[in-house]
C-alpha cells in the first residue's frame, strides 16, 4: 500500500445525538505512520469524532474510510475485520473489572487468535512490560492507581499489534507527572511500532510534545490542521484563543437571557 | 395534548419490543455457535459459571419457597373442598397446580428478583464504565459475549429448577395430608403420579423455558441501554424486575390460554 493513501479518512462528517447535530461536516485525513492529535474544548465534538472513528456510532451522513475501508457503510462482518488492526485506550481506561490485568490484555488474544495459552501469556507479559506493568500481571483494576489504569488500557490496546492506536483523553484526570509519564509512553510506542496514532486531548502541552500535525476542533467544525509549529503560529482567532487561554466572553443577549427563563 | 401522549407510549412501547426481538434473534444466533466442542472455550466457561450462579445456587431458595406454595396450596384446597368431604382431592389439587402453574412460575418470579436483576445491573455497570463499547472495539460483539452465555444458561436451568419447584410443592403438599388425613407419603406420590399427566409437567416446562428467555431478555436490554451513571442503573435494575415480571405473566396467560384450547 502507497504511503500516500491516507489511514483514516473522515470526509462530510455529520454527526450528532437525537436532533442535536455535533459535528457539521467534518474533514480529516490522517497519513499512515503519523501522531495526529485532535485538539478541542470541551463539548467541542472531539471525543464525537473519535467514537465515530472506531464505529461506536452511526453517522447522520458522510463516511470514515480506514485502510480504504467505508465504516459507515460496511457490515457488522467488515468493522469487526477492521476494528481488529485498531486499539483504543479510553478516557476512563475501561478495563474489564471482573478479571484481572493480565486477562483483560490476553482477551482479544484468546477470542480472535488460535495461539497456545503459553504463547498468549508470554505475549501479555510482552504488552505489559511495554507499559511498565509486569509486575501488576494478578492485580485486579480496582487495585491500580489512576496512571497504571491508563497504561494497562493501552497494553489491552496494543495486544493485537493494531495498525492504529488511539486514545481518548490520556491525560485526563492524571497528575502532571503521571501525564508527562503517558506522553512519554505515546512516544516510545511511536518510536518503536511505527504505529498511526491518534490522540484526543484538551491538554495543549502534550499535544504539542507528541503530535505530527494537530488538527484543531470547534464547534462541531474542524478549523485548522497543520504541524505543531504551524498551529502554534496560528492567526486564527478561535485558535489563538484556544492556545492563549483566553475565556470566551460573557455574551450580555438579555433578551435571550430572559427567553431561557421562561422557557418550559 | 392526551393524543401525543398515547402515540408517544405507544412508539416507545413497540420500539422497546422490537429492540427485545431483535435481541432474541441475535442472542438466539449467537447462542447456537456455543458449544463445549467447538467455538470460544472462553464463552463455554462463562455459560458453565452462569449455570452455576443461576441455577446450581438459587436450587435451596427455589426448593423453600416451593414447598412453601405446596403446602399453602393444600391448606386452601382443603378449606372448599372439606365442605364436599372430597379431601382426597387435595393431591391431585397441588399436582396440577404446581407442574401446570406455580411451579413454572415462582421459579420465575424468585429467578427475576435473583438472576434478572443482577445481569441487569451487572451489563449495566459495564455500560456506563465503557466496559461494552470496549469490548465493541474489540471486536467482541457484546451480544455473543455477554448474552449468550446467560441465555444458554438460563434456558438449561430454568427447566430444571422447575422440576425441582413441582417436586418440593408436592411434597409440601404432603405435610398436609399426612397431618390431618394421616395418608402416608407412598400413598400420597402414587395418587399424585396416577393424577398427572405427563402433559402437565411438559406444559409447565414449556412455559418456564420461554420464561426464562424472557427473563435474560430483558435483564439485558435493560443493562445495554442504561443512561446516566450508577442512577441510571438503579433504574435500569428496578425497570428489568418490573418489566420481567409484567412480560411472564403476560407469556403465562397466552401459554396456559393456549395449552386449555389446543391441548387439552
Amino acid at each position: 500500500m502507497s504511503d500516500l493513501q491516507p489511514m483514516i479518512e473522515v470526509r462530510n462528517l455529520v454527526a450528532g445525538y437525537g436532533s442535536k447535530i455535533i459535528l457539521h461536516g467534518a474533514n480529516l485525513s490522517i497519513l499512515r505512520g503519523e501522531t495526529m492529535v485532535i485538539l478541542g474544548g470541551s463539548g467541542s465534538g472531539k471525543s464525537t469524532l473519535l467514537r465515530h472513528m472506531v464505529g461506536l456510532e452511526r453517522p447522520i451522513s458522510g463516511e470514515i474510510l480506514i485502510q480504504g475501508v467505508d465504516i459507515t457503510h460496511c457490515s457488522r462482518a467488515q468493522l469487526n475485520e477492521v476494528r481488529k488492526s485498531m486499539g483504543l485506550s479510553f478516557q476512563g481506561s475501561a478495563l474489564f473489572n471482573s478479571m484481572t490485568i493480565a486477562d483483560n490484555v490476553a482477551l482479544a488474544l484468546r477470542e480472535h487468535t488460535k495461539l497456545a495459552e503459553s504463547t498468549i501469556k508470554v505475549m501479555t507479559r510482552i504488552k505489559l512490560e511495554q507499559v511498565g506493568l509486569a509486575h501488576a500481571e494478578d492485580y485486579l483494576p480496582a487495585q491500580l492507581s489512576g496512571g497504571m489504569k491508563k497504561r494497562a488500557a493501552v497494553a489491552r490496546a496494543l495486544a493485537m499489534d493494531p495498525e492504529i492506536l488511539l486514545f481518548d483523553e490520556p491525560s485526563a484526570g492524571l497528575d502532571p507527572i503521571i501525564a508527562a509519564g503517558i506522553d512519554d509512553l505515546i512516544l516510545s510506542l511511536k518510536r518503536a511500532f511505527k504505529m498511526t496514532i491518534v490522540v484526543v486531548t484538551h491538554e495543549l502541552e502534550s499535544a504539542f510534545v507528541i503530535a505530527d500535525r494537530i488538527a484543531v476542533v470547534d464547534q462541531g467544525r474542524i478549523v485548522a490542521v497543520g504541524t505543531a509549529e504551524e498551529i502554534r503560529s496560528s492567526a486564527l482567532p478561535r485558535v489563538r484563543q484556544f492556545l492563549d487561554r483566553i475565556p470566551d466572553p460573557v455574551t450580555g443577549d438579555q433578551e435571550a437571557f430572559l427567553g431561557r427563563l421562561m422557557e418550559e | 395534548m392526551t393524543l401525543v401522549r398515547i402515540g408517544r407510549s405507544s412508539i416507545r412501547t413497540i420500539e422497546y419490543l422490537g429492540g427485545l426481538t431483535i435481541q432474541l434473534g441475535r442472542g438466539l444466533r449467537a447462542a447456537a455457535r456455543l458449544s463445549p466442542f467447538w467455538g470460544s472455550r472462553l464463552r463455554w466457561r462463562s455459560t458453565m459459571r452462569q449455570m452455576a450462579i443461576v441455577g446450581v445456587e438459587a436450587l435451596p431458595v427455589v426448593c423453600l419457597i416451593a414447598g412453601f406454595v405446596g403446602l399453602i396450596m393444600a391448606l386452601q384446597g382443603a378449606y372448599e373442598l372439606k365442605k364436599f368431604g372430597a379431601l382426597r382431592y387435595v393431591v391431585s389439587l397441588v399436582g396440577v397446580s404446581m407442574t401446570r402453574e406455580l411451579g413454572p412460575l415462582m421459579t420465575a418470579i424468585i429467578i427475576i428478583g435473583r438472576s434478572g436483576s443482577s445481569f441487569a445491573a451487572e451489563i449495566g455497570t459495564m455500560t456506563v464504565t465503557d466496559e461494552v463499547d470496549a469490548l465493541r472495539v474489540m471486536a467482541l460483539e457484546p451480544v455473543e459475549f455477554l448474552l449468550a452465555p446467560r441465555l444458554v444458561a438460563m434456558m438449561v436451568m430454568m427447566p430444571c429448577l422447575t422440576i425441582a419447584a413441582d417436586t418440593a410443592g408436592i411434597l409440601g403438599g404432603a405435610v398436609f395430608t399426612y397431618a390431618s388425613l394421616g395418608m402416608g407419603l407412598r400413598t400420597y406420590l402414587a395418587t399424585a403420579v396416577e393424577v398427572l399427566f405427563m402433559r402437565d409437567i411438559i406444559t409447565g416446562l414449556i412455559k418456564s423455558l420461554a420464561f426464562g428467555m424472557i427473563i435474560v431478555q430483558v435483564g439485558c436490554f435493560e443493562g445495554f441501554t442504561v443512561r446516566g451513571g450508577p442512577e441510571g442503573v438503579g433504574r435500569a435494575t428496578t425497570r428489568a424486575v418490573v418489566q420481567s415480571i409484567f412480560l411472564v405473566i403476560v407469556a403465562d396467560l397466552f401459554f396456559t390460554a393456549f395449552f386449555y384450547l389446543f391441548w387439552s
